[in-house]
């Protein structure tokens, strides 16, 4: 058996079979939790995918009085909320990690890392509180009636920023997860820039190139499939938020057209319905069918930024 | 240089050369300028978030709020049943959660070179650090609240224990990762048993590093509402049972900010204030107490 030291054979004592044990079994347990919470969700929404068969998969109804429910909506509300997301929190991330390991002062480096890190730390219900009362009214009044008028009556795209500026919505809720997802992937991006061998930098500035030079020619090439991890770490989280998006979407099961639209996502939609929902209805089914999808969707995500994170750690 | 006026070749040379370093210059200031926009950006929105908590939440604080219950909108209520279902079940959370996340990070760092069931292990936990707490809270609630007919402060403490394990296993490994192989050999050159070796030299060495996931894992915790919601339900009553629906803070927000009534607003406020500043407090304490050793 690999052990990192092994004690000598004749003196394994019972304290350290009891211990491997106890290590042992607690790390099976940690399978048997993923594997009782995959199934209790599968069970649990299995009534709602009797009902509906695949037709779940493809109905944009959610009728709680005809009792007809499909996850069209909340699935689209959650992918192009944490897409617009991933599009607006890119970019600062990166423009955070860049700074942070090439461009900051040393002595700044500690202290405005921290500070991203704490924008991590911030629980998701204040973001929601704070977008629901901060971010929505100026949305409403400034931004989404400016936009509106600018765009709105451009041929062929002009439908993307129309109707009334409500301040909620899915840009808004994609604002916000942006915001939550920024320290996520940029702390990510700053661990795997620092991880370039400074012997290969140096080259480059040897060679005069500029700062910019090296990252673009040295620093991303070297990074790229960690970067591509923590990207995917931040869509992971995206898809799973609940309390800001609850609180910021406008909570309407329809697919608008508009991003300014309402709208739902799954996370939204289970939180909001629930109360509403008594054990043994079909309804429960349904919201318990929509956390197994949502788990079927983040793990493969999460599962590919692991996938990738390690692959890059290991080249 | 005076033959830059001249038209010769070689001083043509030089102006192209002299115009490409400049363009290539510049680009490199916008970009540093864009990076120090995108940071500045950043921080904008934690001081923003911080600033508007403090405006809106502090005039609503007073003594009343830590010694009076939740009560109907204009009647001065507190928020104590809340403060103290948050303690609780933070608490209880932490107390399940921790040692298996202990046992499972020693398992990953001490027992598991080379095995499969290692990998799967590290995945597992790896994945369920970033899972949906939501999701987190549908599954206690159909193994916890729906068979035994009610919504309960355990399942809400049993919820939260769940997503530290993952933190804790996650620090755990890697504090017991630096400790240098000597200690241990050391430790059994004298005879004792491996178990003691690493819970008396290890775990002792890497003491700061675990403190440091534990303190990271409560603040975690101490602000999720989402698994809450389906597992201890929030209560606007008195109620310290743990077979009951317990409130909390992040609960009561939730509750209170979406209400028509302005006291309501104004104590999620607080409730906003006072958990947001504990829990960054927790990660400004977690990282002092990791700064000796890193």
């Amino acid at each position: 058996m690999p052990q990192t030291v092994a004690s000598p054979a004749r003196r394994t004592s019972i304290g350290d079979m009891i211990f491997e044990g106890l290590a042992t079994g607690a790390g099976v347990l940690v399978l048997v939790l993923l594997g009782a919470i995959i199934l209790s969700l599968f069970i649990g929404g299995l009534p709602a995918f009797r009902a509906f068969g695949f037709g779940f998969l493809t109905s944009d109804d959610w009728d709680p009085v005809k009792e007809i429910f499909g996850s069209v909506v909340p699935i689209y509300g959650t992918i192009v909320t944490s897409i617009m997301a991933l599009i607006m929190a890119v970019p600062v991330a990166f423009g955070i990690a860049f700074w942070l390991t090439e461009l900051a002062p040393a002595w700044l480096r500690r202290p405005v890392g921290t500070a991203v890190e704490l924008l991590a730390a911030v629980p998701s219900i204040i973001y929601g509180m704070w977008g629901f009362f901060i971010i929505v009214p100026f949305m409403g009044t400034y931004v989404q009636p400016f936009v509106i008028d600018l765009l709105g009556d451009l041929p062929g795209i002009g439908f993307l920023f129309q109707g009334p500026p409500f301040g909620t919505g899915i840009f808004t809720a994609a604002l916000i997860l942006g915001v939550m997802i920024i320290p996520f992937i940029a702390a990510t991006m700053r661990d795997v820039f620092q991880t370039v061998p400074p012997v290969f930098k140096e080259s480059a500035y040897g060679l005069g190139c500029t700062t910019w030079e090296v990252m673009r020619a040295i620093v991303i090439p070297y990074t790229r499939v960690s970067v591509m991890g923590g990207i995917m770490l931040g869509l992971g989280r995206a898809l799973g938020e609940t309390m800001a998006v609850t609180f910021v979407i406008g909570n309407t099961n329809r697919i608008a057209t508009s991003i300014f639209g309402p709208g739902n996502t799954i996370a939204s939609l289970v939180a909001l319905e629930f109360p509403e929902s008594p054990a043994g209805s079909l309804k429960l089914a349904s919201l318990l069918a929509l956390g197994f999808l949502l788990f079927v969707i983040s793990f493969i995500v999460l599962a590919i930024s692991r996938m990738l994170l390690r692959s890059g750690a290991k080249a | 240089m005076s033959g830059a006026a001249l038209s010769s070749s070689p001083s043509r040379d030089a102006t192209v050369a002299d115009r490409l370093s400049r363009n290539r210059r510049n680009q490199d200031r916008l970009v540093q300028a864009l990076c120090l926009l995108a940071t500045a950006i950043g921080l904008a929105f934690l001081l923003l978030i911080l600033a508007t908590l403090l405006y809106l939440g502090a005039k609503g604080l007073s003594l009343g709020v830590f010694t009076t219950v939740t009560k109907p909108p204009g009647s001065h209520g507190g928020l104590l049943n809340a403060i103290i279902g948050s303690l609780i079940q933070t608490g209880l959370g932490t107390l399940i959660g921790t040692p298996i996340g202990l046992l499972v990070g020693t398992y990953l760092a001490e027992y598991s070179a080379g095995s499969k069931l290692g990998d799967a292990v590290r995945f597992v936990s790896d994945v369920l650090l970033s899972a949906p707490s939501i999701l987190i809270g549908l599954f206690v609630y159909t193994v916890l609240v729906s068979p035994f007919g009610g919504f309960s402060g355990l399942a809400g403490s049993v919820a939260l224990a769940v997503i530290v394990i993952p933190i804790v296993v996650r620090t755990t490994e890697d504090m017991l990762r630096l400790i240098p192989v000597a200690m241990r050999e050391a430790a059994v050159a004298l005879g004792a048993p491996k178990w003691k070796a690493i819970v008396f030299i290890c775990y002792r060495a890497a003491l700061d590093g675990i403190a440091t996931g534990v303190l990271l894992a409560i603040a975690r915790i101490a602000g999720e509402t989402a698994p809450l919601l389906f597992t201890s339900l929030g209560n606007l009553n008195w109620s310290l049972s743990l077979a009951q629906p317990m409130s909390s803070l992040p609960v009561t927000i939730y509750q209170y900010a979406g209400s028509p009534f302005d006291d309501w607003v104004d104590l999620a406020w607080v409730a906003a204030l006072l958990i947001t500043f504990g829990v960054l407090a927790l990660n400004v304490l977690a990282r002092i107490v990791l700064r000796p050793r890193s």
